[in-house]
């Protein structure tokens, strides 16, 4: 069981016998008081939204999913597309599903596939993977105002701040945990 | 790896800000006749609050804050007193929280709790000259004085429920963060005062108004910064109160602290003084205009 000190974006729970992960983690605790838990979470089968505030003293039960083994094929028009690497049978996740994980999705990338019986519902990622910049504009040198950074977009559409030095076309390292950049990558 | 840590290399121009304003602070109080202070940080007995759960170090524990050791220095006869140090409280991780984190404290004899909100206002003008902070895009202007709003009046004002409502139902904490805390210090910043008798904590009663207690919090930008009291120096009233903390824990399933006895012996001899716990990174925060606490420390306890 999961007390509320395991509470963080990316647990996955059972709520009303349905898999549920937290997609968003608020913990506050005004002056002497208790403390509360706020959760946004997202009922991993229907992809539906909720928010849900917890006390200390509360339980919960972990989400246990069978993991399959796939790779990550294409998106197309029903969602993102991964196909079993035993079965070679394909199972596709929708968007809403996926959530920010399809940030981080590379083609041909191995992950483990949560199931719901025959159905995909969630990946779990490496905790590093390795994107390429397909934008983002030259580092104006001597511009120390924002502490050496600036944006940048992966091919996968994701934007995060980067060190000036990282150029287009570079391939980079994200912890998928934080999304935040790591180091670039040699190639 | 093949380049230098940069989450870490990045938060230089933060680091070197905290490490200005620290140095400031310091100035500002030795400047005003205070006397600067070191106390142990691995201590027997907190004391007993029902929702703060210290670390277990030993048969002892780190210290929640350093203020029954800055009240027996009180009590011994020191008059101005000001500490900075790492505090520790388990299992508080957010995006304003840090499970150790540091803490400012100052405590002055003869005053209440008023000169503590004309000495915070003072200090922030000091810290930052220019009289306003901008936080995400929009001005906080830090002009004198500074708004001052009763737990009664905000919960009216902000809330959907009336404040003893909120009590009677346990929702305070709740509506207050949900309602009320976002409202506080928007446009400058605003101690919140008046707390109802049973979050008294350390403060004493108001004597006109024994409903509430001479305690403030102070916000700026919807942030809780520092919480501080006109002190209770009466020891068998908290005695009481720290006996009522105790089985509030214990019901809680909580494991209970010792009695602080020694401070409770000493509080006999404790003159009138006001006293604050101001988080320093909470501060810098502000003064950075960062979004996160983990921003303004060089590690978190994720980074090591």
């Amino acid at each position: 069981m999961y007390s509320c000190a395991d509470l963080k974006k990316g647990i996955k729970l059972m709520i009303d016998n349905e898999p549920h992960v937290i997609v968003q983690f608020d913990f506050t605790k005004p002056g002497k008081g208790q403390a509360l838990y706020k959760c946004k979470l997202r009922n991993m089968i229907t992809g539906a939204l909720f928010d849900r505030t917890y006390r200390s003293g509360e339980s919960f039960e972990p989400a246990s999913l069978v993991e399959s083994d796939m790779q990550y094929l294409y998106k197309d028009e029903t969602g993102y597309v991964f196909m079993d690497q035993k079965t070679y049978e394909q199972t596709s996740i929708s968007e809403e599903v996926l959530g920010d994980d399809r940030y981080f999705l590379v083609d041909n990338m191995e992950v483990k596939v949560l199931m719901h019986g025959e159905r995909g519902i969630g990946v779990t990622l490496p905790i590093f993977v390795n994107l390429r910049v397909s934008q983002s504009d030259p580092w104006v040198k001597g511009d120390t105002a924002a502490g050496n950074n600036k944006p940048a977009t992966v091919e996968s559409g994701y934007t995060l701040q980067v060190p000036g030095f990282v150029d287009e076309g570079v391939l980079i390292q994200i912890d998928t945990r934080t999304g935040e950049y790591v180091t670039r990558v040699k190639e | 790896m093949s380049e230098p840590n940069w989450a870490l290399a990045r938060k230089r121009q933060t680091l070197a800000e905290r490490a200005r304003v620290v140095k400031d602070i310091r100035s500002f109080f030795v400047n005003r006749g205070y006397l600067e202070i070191e106390t142990p940080h691995r201590i027997p007995a907190n004391a007993p609050e029902p929702h703060i759960d210290a670390i277990v170090s030993g048969a002892w524990a780190l210290h929640t804050s350093p203020e029954l050791a800055m009240k027996r220095l009180l009590a011994a006869g020191y008059e101005q007193l000001f500490q900075i140090c790492r505090v520790w409280r388990d299992s508080e991780r957010g995006q304003y929280h840090l499970p150790e984190f540091t803490l400012l404290e100052w405590y002055r004899t003869d005053v209440d709790y008023n000169a503590l909100m004309t000495e915070c206002m003072e200090l922030l003008f000091v810290l930052v000259p220019e009289g306003k902070l901008c936080r995400k895009g929009r001005t906080i202007d830090l002009a004198m004085p500074w708004k001052r709003l009763t737990v009664a009046e905000a919960f009216s004002q902000y809330a959907s429920t009336e404040l003893d409502e909120a009590l009677a139902t346990d929702r305070f904490e709740e509506i207050l963060t949900a309602e009320v805390e976002p409202q506080l210090g928007k446009d400058r910043p605003t101690f919140l005062t008046e707390y109802p008798a049973s979050m008294a904590a350390l403060a004493r009663l108001k004597p006109e108004d024994t409903q509430v207690a001479e305690r403030f919090e102070l916000y700026i930008d919807g942030l809780e910064l520092a919480n501080a009291f006109s002190e209770l120096t009466d020891p068998d009233e908290q005695r009481s109160r720290f006996e009522a903390d105790e089985d509030t824990r214990r019901s809680a399933g909580k494991t209970p602290y010792p009695l602080p006895e020694k401070f409770l012996t000493e509080m006999a001899t404790m003159p009138e003084a006001a006293g604050i716990a101001l988080g320093l990174d909470r501060l810098i925060m502000l003064l950075t205009d960062a979004e996160k606490i983990d921003d303004v420390v060089a590690f978190t306890p994720d980074d090591l």
